[in-house]
């Protein structure tokens, strides 16, 4: 195993386990409610009932980010998996057979890409208008490019190989092809790429929440705390450092991850 | 980069075409009629055929005539006024604060590979990779603002006021955007020296007696640059985009601002433009992205 002498991967993998591990965790148990107000226990500094202090409506902080950072991670799962479905199939269909249908649709990802990202998120929710489940839409949907690039080059290489040539000489279809032997043998080229794509959907996420674009008042949301807490900076600053952190954590251990499976495949 | 350009300009005025909902219905708000909706529908030429009124509309943009906002009632250039020189004036701080300390950064620590600092400034890289410009944002109110009580958070002033007055306020909200991009930028100046070093023109600069510092120098800089340049001419669009965000947080009057409050009414002809102005710039950052590269390197052509 050269994985563990990676240091990026071994970093990386700490971080996000932790995070998962407190995510899942504030499933079943949070500290608190994250919701129950304490009147009495208005904007505590941290202490070590409330280790990450309380808020204005004297909810606990610690309890608000746990569940703050499982639902973004929720949405950026949810992102990443439309993504990456949708850019298994056109990249895939795409890489496989080529022609013209293939040369649009690569202009199209071309101009797409050298978009900022921000902006056309953005566009979609002007289109679309904000809410979780919009967000989820608009934000997957900007990350089909990226993954169809990546499957679409991997499938182009491989099916010049010799093991495509004897499965086909052994009567196997396209489909059958495509989808049993090639993709299999993509996997260490989309793990990377997977990893980076739940970096760019937490940043994303955070981002357009805290725009107030993203999501909406009940669902929490990492990017809405950070939005909230920016109101009280100065009487509690803990409540901006408290999310930030998360979202931190969370953005830096899948970079990591991305990294340490990138150099260990070859792959960027 | 014409024909991206008109293909960009397309998609965003098509996009704004399908959006559901009539813009007549909020112009009118409770004097609204079907009639008199029909006769304002005709009045904007909202009737007509939609490839004619992207026509209108390009002819407009092109001549500087951008359409009239539903919002303000005025011209969309009148409402854009000094907006955007704040967003220019932002983005362009926060990309030379890239380069001048990505370059010499990325530099010193290929430079030094493997030294103390290299590995503590690789380490550093990630970590600030990994820090969201607004949340940087919002560490520089709290600590420079509201603490240290450098700047009034919320403050602004306007360039006609003071032109340095201005410019004292976009210097944190220019460090947030720059310190995540200059992480990466480093990080990629530094990859790409390292990785030329183990070419065959390196071994033979090295066996004409030269150092490390002036194969780095002389030779591996040259060539090494021209990922980078590609890179920065993406980050100053990418910039340009963050800024949006970054505008939010420190209350910036720029066209970020504008953009989220056209989205939050509605008001298309705005979000439109500014949306066309943005990807015209970034296209043509990317075609002078092309034209340095080929400078850096003549065997390159472009197509």
């Amino acid at each position: 195993m050269k994985l563990r002498h990676n240091k990026n991967f071994t970093a990386g993998a700490i971080i996000t386990a932790f995070m998962l591990a407190v995510i899942l965790i504030g499933l079943v148990w949070t500290p608190y409610d994250p919701n129950a107000m304490d009147g009495s226990a208005k904007m505590l500094s941290p202490r070590l009932s409330h280790p990450l202090g309380t808020d204005n409506f004297g909810r606990d902080i610690l309890s608000r980010v746990i569940e703050g950072a499982g639902a973004t991670f929720l949405i950026a799962a949810a992102t990443v998996a439309i993504g990456l479905i949708a850019g298994l199939v056109l990249g895939g269909l795409t890489g496989y057979f080529g022609g013209w249908l293939d040369e649009c649709l690569m202009r199209l990802n071309d101009a797409l890409a050298a978009f900022p990202s921000i902006l056309l998120a953005l566009v979609l929710i002007a289109l679309f208008g904000s809410g979780k489940y919009k967000i989820i839409l608009a934000l997957g949907l900007l990350f089909i490019p990226s993954f169809a690039r990546v499957v679409r080059a991997e499938v182009a290489r491989q099916k010049s190989l010799d093991y495509v040539a004897s499965a086909r000489l052994m009567g196997a279809g396209h489909m059958r092809i495509l989808f049993l032997h090639i993709l299999p043998n993509i996997i260490p080229v989309l793990l990377p790429a997977v990893a980076i794509g739940f970096n760019n959907a937490v940043l994303a996420e955070a981002s357009m929440s805290y725009l107030s674009v993203g999501v909406q008042p009940p669902d929490a949301s990492l990017g809405r705390m950070l939005n909230e807490a920016q109101g009280y900076l100065l009487s509690a600053p803990w409540y901006a450092l408290g999310a930030g952190a998360a979202i931190i954590l969370l953005i830096l251990g899948f970079g990591l991850l991305s990294e340490g499976l990138g150099g260990e495949h070859g792959a960027s | 980069m014409v024909v991206t350009l008109l293909l960009i300009s397309l998609l965003a005025f098509l996009a704004f075409q399908i959006v559901p909902g009539d813009p007549t219905s909020k112009l009118l708000g409770n004097d609204y009629t079907p009639e008199r909706a029909q006769a304002l529908r005709h009045e904007m030429g909202l009737d007509r055929n939609v490839f004619v009124r992207y026509w209108d509309w390009l002819t407009g943009f092109v001549t500087g005539d951008m359409g009239v906002s539903y919002n303000y009632g005025m011209g969309v250039d009148k409402v854009m006024e000094g907006k955007g020189a704040v967003t220019a004036a932002l983005s362009l701080m926060a990309w030379l604060t890239v380069i001048a300390v990505s370059v010499p950064l990325g530099i010193t620590l290929a430079r030094f590979q493997g030294g103390r600092l290299d590995r503590v400034c690789v380490a550093m890289n990630q970590v600030f990779m990994a820090i969201p410009p607004f949340f940087l944002g919002i560490l520089f109110t709290y600590v420079f603002g509201l603490v240290l009580k450098l700047f009034v958070p919320g403050g602004f002033i306007s360039p006609k006021e003071s032109f340095w007055g201005f410019l004292g306020y976009l210097i944190f909200p220019a460090l947030a955007i720059a310190i995540p991009k200059a992480a990466m930028v480093t990080k990629l100046l530094r990859s790409s020296i390292i990785g030329q070093m183990g070419q065959d023109y390196v071994r033979t600069a090295y066996s004409r007696g030269n150092s490390r510092w002036s194969v780095i120098r002389g030779h591996v800089l040259r060539n090494a640059v021209l990922p980078v340049v590609t890179f920065l001419a993406m980050t100053l669009a990418d910039i340009v985009a963050g800024s949006i965000i970054v505008e939010q947080v420190f209350a910036l009057p720029g066209l970020g601002r504008l953009l989220l409050a056209s989205i939050g009414n509605r008001d298309y002809p705005v979000v439109q433009c500014i949306v066309v102005i943005i990807a015209f710039i970034v296209v043509f950052m990317n075609y002078l992205a092309d034209v340095v590269t080929q400078y850096i390197d003549p065997r390159i052509r472009l197509g």
